[in-house]
């Protein structure tokens, strides 16, 4: 039999149902699991008894049939969203000794599901990076290699622990958050399954705020069954967030049919960007020839605006974590630098000690275009810009059902090849920024291997509160990329 | 537009992060670089284009001006690097 920690949520529910397996069994699979990880540097806190307990107090409420749609099925975190009483860090020096009084939205909302806590996973700094390099606690790697060389390689990000974790066989699924591509950018890193819902699907509150226009919370996963399984009971309308809908939250499995014929896949022609590594334009060409070959109809579309979608993200982004951020001013939780005579001098040691040099940056940045003098040219121009993006996308779905593209522009690089080029680091995302700044939905779906044998994923937009088509569009990619490799680590073995 | 050691300063000093004076050439070339790319946003034409202010067209709910959660002073100290008699404490502010 498959060792339990190698099994799809989806069968472990399964198992679960038939108790053919209990909470405490998974879950004591997955705490050695995540022990076995560590070289990759996934998880910043581990909880393994807060797992036996909640694992114990799970099997309890199945033996009393009040089991729910997650009930005992062990998850990693990612350390973004609060936990109470469990250190949170957002992979930040500044949250130093953090332990929220109060628990996430989300993260509630899975424990209330039946879901047990592993850990809480490593990440970029307040979820700025695309490579997980940016962690106070260090880089995660990514359990791939390429093939025939053990250099160790990014895992992407900035959910790069929960990406390496699920790719690696130490949590069945884990949250994320994406911002501009943190969620689906290491899915297709790591060859996972990754799912950023429409803005406003998923509660923020709880989660350690980056860009709140743009922050959204979404399930990574060995399947895309998984990530349906999981997106239902993480999302929902919560009067903490008022940016949350108030919309019911779909049976998203449910959308699950395998049936796409007659609609219309939209392959817009910008992303077709100069450059692009030929093996990366074949896999996507491979994923047009699988949709249509379950019915689908492939549509040439454009979003003229794609060219401008990164540069207007890195006035907003920075611009808005410039204002989240100024709360850390060691006055009320986490870290106060030593030996400051006066407030002032206090505020500015803090927040030296406390941030890297990627947030420094960005908040430097943030500073400067929402400054005097500076606000119309940079930050709203910006938003101008962002508008006519989100319009590219409204036209696109008067022709289309959903959009198919490439997740990243390349496979996984090695840990240190791009630390000290900031805007080669931000072109990771040039993909998957457009549909975060029109608020869309997407999901990456791992399609095939690079030429030397790192992982690729494509992904699937759809329109504003529409996961079910891109899920169920998701799912057939899936079953036709049929992808069965594994990384060179996987846990326990 | 390419920033200068000064502006950076300026900036730093809106931001509360202390910026070292052997840190200021890196960062000057490093918010320069940042800020000539982003530039190029000056190509496309915007005018009478609304700013956007909210991604998901919804209108905000109302609530009822209510006290719903509260009395939770020791929660809302227990993160603190320090605190005294039930209130934060800081460095001195005034002479």
């Amino acid at each position: 039999m498959t060792k339990l920690n190698e099994i799809t949520l989806a069968e472990a529910r399964d198992l679960l149902n038939k108790g053919e397996t209990s909470s405490v069994e998974l879950t004591a699979e997955h705490v050695a699991a995540v022990e076995s990880a560590r070289p990759l540097n996934a998880f910043i806190t581990e909880t393994p008894e807060q797992a036996i307990a909640m694992a114990k107090d799970s099997d309890a409420r199945r033996a009393k049939g009040e089991a729910g749609p997650l009930e005992g099925i062990p998850l990693a975190i990612k350390d973004l969203f609060c936990t109470q009483g469990v250190l949170t860090t957002a992979g930040s020096h500044i949250l130093h000794g953090f332990k929220p009084p109060y628990e996430s939205t989300v993260t509630a909302n899975l424990w209330k599901a039946g879901a047990v806590m592993l850990g809480k996973a490593n990440l970029d700094e307040f979820a700025m990076g695309s490579s997980n390099e940016s962690s106070y606690h260090g880089p995660v790697e990514n359990p791939w290699r390429r093939r025939g060389d053990n250099k160790p390689l990014v895992p992407g990000g900035s959910s790069g622990g929960s990406a390496s974790a699920v790719a690696a066989r130490a949590a069945l699924a884990a949250t994320g958050t994406d911002t501009g591509g943190s969620i689906r950018q290491p899915a297709s890193f790591t060859g996972i399954v990754g799912m950023k819902p429409t803005y406003g699907r998923c509660s923020r509150w709880g989660i350690v705020a980056f860009a709140s226009s743009l922050d959204q919370a979404g399930p990574m996963t060995r399947s895309v069954r998984d990530a349906a399984i999981m997106l239902g009971a993480m999302a929902g309308h919560d009067p903490k967030d008022s940016t949350s809908v108030d919309m019911p939250v779909p049976d998203y499995e449910k959308a699950l049919t395998g049936d796409i014929r007659g609609l219309k896949v939209g392959i817009p022609k910008e992303y077709r960007v100069e450059g692009m590594p030929k093996e990366i334009e074949d896999l996507w060409q491979q994923g047009i020839d699988w949709l249509k070959d379950a019915g689908a109809e492939p549509v040439e579309i454009s979003l003229p605006r794609t060219g401008y979608a990164l540069p207007a993200y890195y006035i907003i982004a920075p611009a808005e974590a410039s204002s989240n951020l100024a709360r850390y001013d060691g006055v009320r939780y986490g870290l106060r630098a030593e030996g400051a005579p006066e407030l002032q001098d206090m505020y500015e040691r803090t927040r030296a000690e406390g941030f890297g040099v990627e947030v420094k940056r960005r908040v430097l940045i943030g500073t400067y275009v929402l400054s005097a003098g500076y606000y119309d040219a940079y930050y709203n121009k910006a938003r101008k810009v962002r508008t006519l993006i989100a319009e590219d996308f409204k036209e696109a779905y008067k022709q289309v059902d959903v959009i198919l593209a490439p997740t990243a522009p390349s496979a996984a690089f090695a840990i240190g090849e791009l630390v000290d080029d900031p805007i080669a680091m931000y072109l990771n995302d040039v993909f998957t920024v457009p549909g975060s700044l029109a608020g869309v939905p997407g999901i990456s779906v791992p399609a095939g291997l690079s030429g030397d044998g790192l992982p690729l994923g494509l992904q699937i937009l759809g329109r504003a509160f529409d996961e079910e088509t891109v899920l169920r569009v998701g799912d057939v990619l899936e079953r036709a990329a049929d992808f069965k490799h594994e990384p060179a680590f996987v846990a326990g073995r | 537009m390419a920033v200068d050691k000064d502006t950076v300063a300026h900036i730093a000093k809106l931001a509360r992060i202390r910026v070292e004076p052997e840190q200021q050439e890196t960062l000057t070339k490093e918010l320069s670089n940042i800020l000539r790319w982003v530039e190029q946003l000056g190509e496309l034409d915007t005018e009478g284009v609304e700013p956007m202010t909210s991604v998901v067209e919804m209108t905000l709910k109302m609530r009822d001006d209510q006290v719903a959660d509260g009395n939770r002073q020791a929660d809302v100290l227990v993160n603190a690097p320090e605190s005294k008699h039930g209130f934060y404490v800081v460095p001195k502010v005034v002479e």
